[in-house]
């Protein structure tokens, strides 16, 4: 038996907390658990062979890859959409807030099929690109688009609520001991949303390994080139490779966990600010 | 619990009170939509001037690999009419839902109608396209599907193979380097016979399409017959998509008989006409005949005849570390 | 959020503050923002109904109108219907236990409840499917009891359930965690029962950020894709809207594909523009 602490008059500890593990075990542990069991059922070897394979180790190098690069331009790209919204006032700004939402919002798929419209040679994007050389759709390039298109309302919105609460007058102090503004920004700014910045990155990063619906349409597909973990899964699924597709699944699944344990890290430091996602 | 599909029987019986209702569920591929919507409705009606049942038809769309994935995996299909034996061998062996002769028990191997693989090119023939041998020259760019998953791709892959034997009188080594060359210039590997066409005609990648003869004809239908042109290449392979009752759900839902009816219609004058208009070779002679200006005369060679059937071919070109999996380099 | 305006708009006064960076500066960083926004979020937004319309309104309104549309439309809103009310209880039991009392494993429990959200979908049905599918664990049992999961719209509903099962605890778990326990032991003291604790006291304290969680959960449940895609049969009258949106793209049917993606694209913005108006409310409820 568990040994509590003194919890107070508070009622429904027994009742709430077994519906949540009940719940959280019938819809998420339980089934995930037999990943588990599926994977076992490979040997070592077989289970080391299938995650080596090159072109599984090619689609983990893409959906890592193109997830990482993802997160990082959103961290530039996002401070700056945060800074942006928190600092100035502009026309327009009220429906821009809202709308850095709108890549969370949106189902995936819609995204996908609409970004690989608009990137397509023929595309309102594509047909400006298409002359400078740069193929988007059908390349790792694509990936790169649809993840940084998911990823962008994690940075924006860890970081922007920080800057908001941002004190002024450590910017005014460190203007008044001769900082320029850019010296404020790097020595000041910087460092108070770091840790911000940090979480909306590890969360973008988690959300762009695994994500599948917006990126299958704007990517060829071509194994060992444009080919994501997800659908590698998907393929070898297609092909009655269960125990292939698991071995992979457990590998995504310890990642993941993995990333979240990091997140949580992250916020459970810095739990002033928790992301709005 | 109960499943959607016994929820809309329930309520479709009420509608319905008088005549007996029956609900099929036909499992198939991607291509045959246009197909079986149109044969659906020719059944439906044959079946209520025989029987006075009325019978409702639902179809089921998708790559064929996974279609049978689905099947094995509980989907509660009737019938079934893949790409290719291979998927619904897979569902006899995995499933056990049907004897492992399945493909004994209707003519023709169980293939009421037959296609094969075509070139479908741009406007003109840009890049002179004419026979495999084309394919394989440097700069012509080839969309067509991944033969892991798409039962099209599979023919697809074959044709070529029994192409490069030929010319290169059964040099294996040869052929193997032909597919390398072949695939080498293939930019975009789709999942799906369905998602190359779209790959080829709405995002205007590649030369050339190596589609479904049906397919090919489909995509001009529906996207301007001044477009794009079909190419017949000098050899290819007759592509038989089988079709078979799946017993034990047949029989749990007490179709067993209009199952088996539905596709032996698939025989009949009517269905073979019905296919002939969607572009699938008929078997039947006569509207073969009909319809012979829709399909070029060529050389057809057959998976039995030249690479000993499906089981032996899947193992040798498509399993883990074979054919394909060694001479496709990405 | 939180703060309107920040005061360094005074622009014109030449002797500008020194938290503030030049108007040129300034006009760049916004120009920036805006330009990436612009054709990130903006541009998107049009297409969607751009391509929807590319027909005429008639092509639009007919799809819509499609028997198939609509019973995916029905069949979205069942799904929905389900998991997000479910999520939604089970959240707040979860939130409930993990911020009034404490207990060993809160953590844990807290990151595994957040699992889900950095889970593959495609994972998610996949999973399912090694429980609930005729070859997996459950499968012959559900057989024989003429039972179906998977392929079926239960497997629809708990690989949504899945896939939106952090969304309502996540939110409520910082905002219960930030607000203690004091008045729901006050509120005890004074002799309330648990329950009219819970709906006089936790309840009207929590409500808008209840409300948040609801509305982003039911947002990705209504748009998920990649789970229900594993798990679903690919029958025509049998898919969710975004099965139906993939089925009408597969079809060539692009315009149609689209005009079906503008119910869900509504969906989208009637979701963004609530959580700005709930984190308005909150705004104005805390000053």
């Amino acid at each position: 038996m568990l040994r509590l602490r003194q919890r107070g008059v508070l009622p429904g500890f027994r009742l709430t907390l077994g519906c949540a593990l009940l719940y959280l075990s019938l819809i998420v542990l339980i089934p995930l658990a037999a990943a588990f069991v599926k994977a076992s059922e490979l040997s070592p070897w077989q289970f080391w062979h299938d995650l080596t394979t090159p072109r599984a180790l090619a689609a983990f190098r893409l959906s890592f890859g193109a997830a990482f690069l993802a997160a990082l331009a959103n961290l530039f790209f996002g401070l700056l959409v945060a800074w942006v919204l928190a600092r100035y006032q502009f026309w327009g700004k009220r429906v821009m807030d809202a709308l850095v939402d709108l890549p969370f919002a949106l189902p995936t798929l819609v995204a996908g099929i609409t970004l690989a419209t608009l990137f397509a040679q023929n595309g309102w994007i594509g047909r400006w690109l298409a002359p400078l050389g740069i193929k988007v759709v059908y390349t790792q390039l694509g990936v790169f688009v649809a993840l940084l298109f998911i990823g962008l309302p994690f940075v924006v919105r860890t970081v922007q609520p920080v800057l908001e609460d941002l004190d002024l007058e450590l910017e005014e102090a460190a203007a008044s001991l001769g900082a320029n503004r850019r010296q404020t920004f790097r020595r000041v700014i910087l460092p108070s949303v770091r840790p911000a910045l940090l979480t909306g990155f590890a969360l973008a990063f988690a959300r762009g390994v695994g994500e599948y619906g917006s990126v299958i349409f704007i990517s060829s597909n071509l194994p060992g080139k444009t080919e994501i973990v997800p659908l590698l899964i998907v393929t070898k699924l297609e092909q009655f490779d269960y125990a292939g597709a698991t071995a992979i699944a457990v590998v995504m699944l310890l990642a993941s966990f993995a990333l979240l344990l990091l997140i949580n890290l992250f916020q459970w430091r810095s739990s002033r600010y928790h992301a709005r996602i | 619990m109960k499943t959607f599909l016994t929820l809309v029987l329930a309520s479709s019986l009420v509608a319905a009170a008088g005549a007996k209702q029956i609900k099929l569920l036909n499992v198939s591929y991607d291509p045959t939509r246009e197909l079986y919507q149109e044969y659906n409705a020719a059944f439906a009606k044959y079946w209520k001037a025989k029987t006075g049942d009325d019978v409702v038809i639902s179809e089921s769309h998708g790559g064929s690999g996974k279609q049978a994935q689905s099947v094995i995996n509980g989907l509660e299909a009737d019938v079934v009419t893949l790409a290719l034996a291979y998927d619904i061998d897979a569902i006899a062996q995995r499933a056990k839902l049907l004897p492992a002769d399945w493909q004994k028990r209707l003519p023709d191997n169980s293939t009421p109608y037959t296609s094969t693989i075509v070139f479908l090119v741009r406007k003109g023939n840009p890049k002179h396209i004419q026979d495999w041998d084309d394919l394989v020259k440097p700069g012509v760019s080839v969309v067509t599907p991944n033969p892991k998953t798409s039962g099209g791709a599979r023919w697809t892959f074959l044709a070529a193979w029994a192409y490069a034997l030929e010319k290169n009188n059964h040099d294996e080594a040869r052929a193997r380097d032909f597919a390398a060359r072949l695939y080498k210039n293939v930019p975009v590997l789709d999942s799906g016979a369905r998602g190359s066409t779209i790959t080829f005609v709405q995002h205007e990648v590649g030369d050339v399409l190596l589609a479904w003869e049906n397919e090919a004809h489909l995509a001009r239908k529906e996207f301007g017959a001044d477009k794009f042109e079909i190419v017949t290449p000098s050899l290819s392979i007759l592509a038989e998509p089988p079709v078979a009752v799946v017993d034990k759900t047949a029989r749990r839902h007490g179709n067993e008989i209009v199952a088996q009816a539905y596709l032996e219609y698939l025989y009949s004058e009517q269905g073979q006409e019905i296919a002939a208009k969607n572009f699938y070779r008929p078997r039947n002679e006569k509207i073969a005949a009909r319809y012979a200006a829709n399909f070029a005369q060529l050389k057809l060679v057959t998976v039995d005849g030249e690479f000993g059937g499906w089981q032996k071919a899947q193992r040798k070109f498509f399993g883990d570390d074979g054919i394909f999996d060694r001479i496709y380099q990405p | 959020m939180k703060s309107a305006a920040t005061p360094n708009v005074v622009s014109g006064v030449r002797h500008r503050s020194p938290t503030a960076e030049s108007p040129f500066v300034r006009w760049l960083l916004i120009g920036g923002a805006l330009l990436f926004l612009g054709l990130f979020l903006v541009v998107p937004l049009l297409a969607v109904f751009a391509q929807a319309f590319a027909k005429g309104p008639g092509f639009y309104f007919k799809t819509l109108a499609d028997p198939q549309s609509l019973s995916a439309i029905k069949l979205t809103l069942l799904t929905a219907g389900i998991a997000v009310p479910m999520n939604c209880v089970f959240g707040l039991a979860a939130a409930w236990a993990i911020t009034k009392f404490t207990f060993p494993g809160r953590n844990i429990l807290t990151t595994l409840m957040d699992l889900p959200f950095s889970v593959s979908p495609v994972i998610a049905g996949l999973v399912y499917v090694l429980v609930f599918g005729a070859q997996g664990w459950f499968g012959p049992w559900l057989n024989a009891h003429d039972l179906r999961i998977i392929y079926a719209v239960p497997g629809l509903v708990l690989a949504t359930t899945f896939v939106t099962f952090p969304f309502v605890a996540r939110e409520l778990i910082p905002l219960m965690q930030a607000q203690g326990r004091a008045d729901e032991e006050a509120a005890r003291a004074l002799g309330a029962g648990g329950w009219q604790t819970f709906w006089r006291v936790t309840l009207p304290a929590i409500k808008w950020g209840l409300l948040y969680g609801v509305i982003l959960c039911n947002a990705r449940a209504m748009g998920e894709f990649g789970a229900v895609s594993v798990v679903s049969n690919n029958t025509q009258g049998q898919n969710t809207v975004t099965l139906q949106i993939e089925t009408l793209y597969k079809d060539f049917n692009l315009t149609g594909a689209f005009a079906l993606a503008t119910v869900l694209t509504f969906l989208a913005l009637i979701t963004i523009a609530l959580k700005a108006w709930i984190e308005r409310k909150e705004t104005t409820l805390k000053l």
